[in-house]
């Protein structure tokens, strides 16, 4: 399933809405590039709320797009880990690191209007 | 089944061969179990006393039941009476006073006789439990309510001998009716008691475990969590879960997790703290541990706790001041505050 990307000013948000394949997400890195280039966004927010499972997959992608979206000139922030999720995910080995996270959209986007949280 | 169909089935029963007085002892040991059940099928040989006299027909178990029933009705007061007074005596329920002993004794008394009556037990076990939640909290001993309901069984069984005392075949007969009855009512409120009593414990241990890990908030957006006694796997566990789901409630930015309160860590709980940390920052909550020992500086390096990403600060106090310069608060005395003209 398609991931819906909307522009808000300056900022791409991208909510997931529902479980994704690998393929959705490599399609959700690309398609995010495409318009990074197209609207010269300054920062992303991928809402991953809707997610029970964030796997080693989902992991490397986000990483990937978060690095791949910094080399376009934008900060890129996951929002909206469930608890459980993040506990797994930690356990997992799988910390996400050098990618923001905020608690839910609307931290995301204060994140990001602090100039990225240092 | 009464006891009259269960003479007559007797010869073709299983164990009509047996020798009589084998068949007899038989009936001794398991007399206790069936007899105030009469819907159930009584095996064959139970017509039998254990002193081997024919039950004369006509006085089925129901039927003694009944009789007994109806004595003890019509001795209501005086038994209910003798009953409280032993009880008062004994020593018993000392946290309760003696009218309300009285008319707790009124009704166990009733429900007894129900019980006697029907040979159900499961208003009893209602009414047991009822009672338990009430007088649990006031101190009453499991010993005291088991031993309430020996007196009345004692008190009940004396008049009976006291009525048939010159006749001891019915006696006996009545007693293996009542007997078995009367253990299992004692049964039923002991374990009724027992039941309460572990559900209140069970309840307060829930109620201790969340108390142990209270996740406060002191500022929007700052919380803290102050944590004290040894940390088991599953008290780490717990605690994950408490600051996961508070920063989730809350909001929180800043976490400030304080160890003052904790003697020792061992590598697993240290690694737990680590991932809660990590797993609090994928949230987008950072975590400021305050209140290291040195003790546990020197276990969480000698045992190689990959410690870059822990923000640790020496105090609870440094710990509030960091986060709310993280938060961006700023906190000063009045005084230092810029000066306001007062009009002269």
């Amino acid at each position: 399933m398609q991931v819906p990307i909307l522009k808000q000013g300056g900022y791409l948000i991208a909510s997931i809405q529902s479980v994704l394949t690998d393929a959705d997400l490599l399609c959700l890195r690309d398609s995010l590039a495409e318009r990074v280039g197209q609207f010269r966004s300054r920062g992303v927010i991928i809402d991953v709320t809707v997610l029970d499972v964030i796997d080693s997959f989902a992991t490397r992608t986000l990483r990937a797009i978060a690095h791949m979206l910094k080399l376009l000139g934008a900060e890129t922030v996951i929002v909206g880990i469930q608890p459980d999720v993040a506990f797994a995910m930690v356990q997992l080995g799988l910390t996400l690191q050098g990618v923001g996270t905020a608690l839910d959209l609307e931290e995301g986007l204060s994140y990001l209007g602090d100039g990225g949280g240092q | 089944m009464s006891f009259i169909e269960a003479n007559n089935q007797t010869g073709r029963g299983p164990r009509a061969e047996a020798p009589m007085n084998r068949k007899r002892k038989r009936d001794n040991t398991n007399n206790t179990s069936v007899t105030l059940l009469p819907s159930r099928a009584l095996p064959p040989g139970r017509r039998m006393q254990p002193d081997g006299i024919e039950q004369s027909p006509g006085e089925t178990s129901a039927g003694l039941l009944r009789e007994l029933v109806s004595h003890l009705r019509q001795n209501r007061t005086q038994l209910r009476e003798v009953w409280a007074r032993r009880i008062t005596d004994a020593q018993l329920l000392t946290a309760m006073s003696k009218e309300e002993i009285f008319s707790e004794a009124t009704s166990v008394y009733d429900n007894y006789v129900e019980v006697l009556e029907t040979g159900s037990v499961e208003a009893l076990q209602a009414y047991a439990r009822n009672l338990s939640e009430r007088i649990i909290p006031r101190g009453v001993e499991t010993h005291e309510v088991v031993g309430i309901v020996l007196l009345l069984r004692d008190v009940l069984a004396r008049s009976l001998f006291k009525k048939y005392q010159n006749d001891f075949d019915p006696l006996n007969r009545v007693l293996d009716a009542y007997e078995p009855a009367a253990n299992r009512i004692a049964n039923t409120v002991a374990v009724s008691f027992v039941q309460e009593r572990e559900r209140i414990i069970r309840q307060q241990q829930e109620a201790i475990r969340e108390l142990s890990t209270p996740v406060l908030q002191v500022r929007e957006r700052l919380l803290i969590l102050p944590i004290i006694g040894v940390i088991d796997s599953q008290r780490a566990r717990q605690l994950t879960e408490q600051l996961l789901r508070g920063i989730r409630m809350n909001r929180a930015k800043v976490v400030v997790v304080d160890i003052t309160g904790v003697p020792t860590i061992d590598s697993t709980v240290a690694n737990h703290l680590v991932q809660t940390i990590e797993a609090s920052r994928l949230m987008g909550a950072s975590v400021i541990i305050t209140g290291l020992s040195s003790e546990i500086a020197q276990t969480l390096v000698t045992i190689g706790v990959d410690l870059h990403k822990v923000n640790a600060v020496g105090d609870l106090q440094g710990g509030i001041e960091e986060a709310e310069r993280l938060l961006g608060y700023k906190v000063m005395m009045e005084s230092e505050a810029a000066p306001i003209e007062q009009p002269v």
